[in-house]
């Protein structure tokens, strides 16, 4: 009972903290942290596009952009420059209000997913990633709700919504069919990625990305290995986390959603000049953020060794590093991989991923909590194993069979 | 103030005073007004630079170079919408699994603005991963319904 009222008392004693002690120098700390994050998160959606480019081209034995800047780096702004001086055409047949709604959806969760992620700050000094600007101590993060992974979760849903209504209301067959695609291809691998987050959520046990990343940045194996959720997890998840993002960022093997064959362009088609162009950059701009997710959840974000200099520094340059190693992973599953048949695409999300990811949450969990109640580790590990065998044999079986009696069954009209 | 809602504010706000909890999300708006802005100038811009010539067939929606047949709402099929709903259990269902995986083996403090422990909710820890097995047993059981009744079959 005394908790009820000490806690109405906090309420009681601040008042409405909006409207009272408003700290100008804080106030101009966190506007000058989005405006960093702006800045970044823009051009490192244009190096992005250029990256991707070059890289394929090189992949592919070809030269790729290479007139507009010093190896062709400039060839985004260019791009971006002419998008502007295109036509704008709205068909006759579209929902006006809807069509000019939809690039909105699509684009401002884009942005607000990065508000979350910790991009840098000292994490090895004891002071968990905490730096001083201006006499305030802040993290290197424009935001840090308590509940940073479901904002993460709650952000790449809403962005279904961009893409569903843009092919709704083009008044077009091809994008109603890329979008009714999307939108079941995202929503279905929506669930095996929230499943890959909680293992990291019961190893770490937090949904702040700050405090996510702080545990990771403790000291893991035998000293010698890092604590990342990569390992804490032992991997299962994140190699489900990487199957399941490249689905939602409907890239390369998942790209059904704009099999050029089949769908013209997607949920798209119908747009041009700079709506088009708000499509593409909030593309692009989620595999920026989707593989800052990954090194936020998995690889430690900005935690790492500080060689020289100035703690701060290093995170960021950490956290750059590891981003880019999965910018690079994108493109390279885009230059290797074929594309999925729609069925193996369903296939894999709901009868091997949530299955598994299931499945893994709970070996997860009895393992930590055998660690914590001083169980004999090695039985239940031993009987831990033995059950997921069975599961998996199971699992497979049931697979085998369903794709077995897929030829016989006759197609229902 | 409702006492369960008291209670929440206080796990909410455990470890920084509730001023600073609220700034948090006044930062996500301000990022959100910033984005849409930014998405404003981008069209304005663009409305300001482009031609517009309407004439001919421009409007008329792409359909392989043809004049567009039929219908531009064609029906989809009614599978996509099952898988709608099939997600809906699974999201749901992660609703109570993230607060529950938070708790598992440690004690959350509840801490004040004066930073004196209000309180200490306790672990989940054996009863807790019982019920979560029992949990995901029904709900795995919900995925077998489905798949046995060729829901997932995808033709």
């Amino acid at each position: 009972m005394s908790l009820l009222v000490t806690g109405s008392a906090i309420v009681a004693q601040q008042g409405d903290p909006l409207l009272f002690d408003v700290d100008l120098t804080a106030v101009g700390i966190v506007v000058g942290k989005v405006l960093v994050i702006f800045a970044f998160l823009l051009v490192a959606t244009m190096f992005m596009v250029w990256f991707e480019r070059k890289l394929i081209s090189d992949m592919q034995n070809r030269i790729g952009p290479n007139l507009a800047g010093p190896f062709g780096i400039l060839q985004t702004l260019a791009d971006g420059i002419k998008f502007f001086f295109k036509e704008d055409l709205i068909p006759d047949r579209a929902q006006r209000r809807v069509f000019i709604l939809a690039p909105f959806l699509s684009f401002v969760p884009a942005f607000l997913l990065f508000v979350v992620i910790p991009f840098g700050g000292d994490f090895n000094d004891g002071n968990a990633g905490v730096v001083t600007i201006f006499g305030r101590e802040t993290f290197l993060q424009v935001a840090d709700p308590p509940i940073g992974v479901l904002f993460i979760l709650a952000m790449s849903s809403l962005a279904v919504y961009g893409a569903m209504l843009a092919g709704w209301s083009s008044g077009s067959k091809y994008p109603l069919l890329g979008s009714v695609r999307q939108s079941a291809q995202m929503i279905s691998y929506e669930a095996a990625m929230g499943l890959a987050i909680i293992a990291v959520v019961v190893k770490t046990g937090s949904l702040s990305t700050h405090d996510i990343v702080v545990t990771q940045a403790g000291e893991g194996l035998g000293g010698i290995l890092p604590n990342w959720g990569v390992l804490l997890t032992l991997g299962v998840p994140f190699v489900i986390f990487v199957i399941a993002a490249t689905a939602e960022l409907n890239r390369p093997p998942f790209d059904l959603v704009e099999a050029e064959q089949e769908l013209v362009g997607g949920f798209h088609t119908e747009y041009s000049s700079i709506r088009f162009a708000l499509f593409f950059l909030a593309e692009f701009m989620n595999t920026v953020t989707m593989s800052a997710i990954f090194v936020t959840l998995f690889l430690g974000g900005p935690a790492g060794p500080v060689l020289f200099g100035p703690g701060w520094l290093w995170g960021i340059i950490w956290f750059a590093l590891k981003v880019f190693v999965f910018l690079f992973m994108f493109v390279w599953f885009r230059a290797t991989l074929p594309r999925l048949r729609y069925d193996q695409l369903m296939d894999l999300g709901w009868k091997v991923l949530i299955p598994l990811s299931l499945g893994w949450i709970l070996l997860l969990v009895a393992l930590d909590l055998a660690q914590d109640q001083n169980w004999n580790l090695f039985a239940v590990g031993i009987g831990a194993a033995v059950v997921f065998f069975c599961a998996a044999m199971l699992l497979r079986a049931a697979v085998r069979s369903g794709q077995a009696t897929r030829h016989t069954l006759e197609v229902p009209d | 103030m409702p006492p369960t809602l008291t209670v929440l504010i206080a796990a909410a706000t455990a470890g920084q005073d509730y001023s600073d909890f609220l700034r948090q999300y006044l930062t996500v708006v301000i990022m959100a007004g910033l984005a849409m802005a930014l998405v404003g100038t981008l069209l304005g811009v663009g409305a300001l630079l482009r031609p517009s010539r309407r004439q001919g067939d421009k409007h008329v929606t792409y359909e392989s170079g043809v004049d567009p047949v039929g219908e531009h709402w064609s029906q989809s099929h009614v599978r996509y919408y099952v898988f709608a709903l099939l997600f809906v259990i699974f999201d749901v269902e992660a609703v109570f699994i993230f607060p529950w995986a938070t708790r598992l083996d440690a004690d959350t403090e509840l801490i004040g603005s004066g930073g004196e422990v209000l309180g200490v909710l306790g672990p989940y820890g054996t009863i807790g991963l019982i019920k979560m097995f029992l949990f995901i047993a029904v709900l795995a059981l919900g995925l077998v319904y489905a798949w046995r009744k060729g829901v997932l079959r995808w033709m």
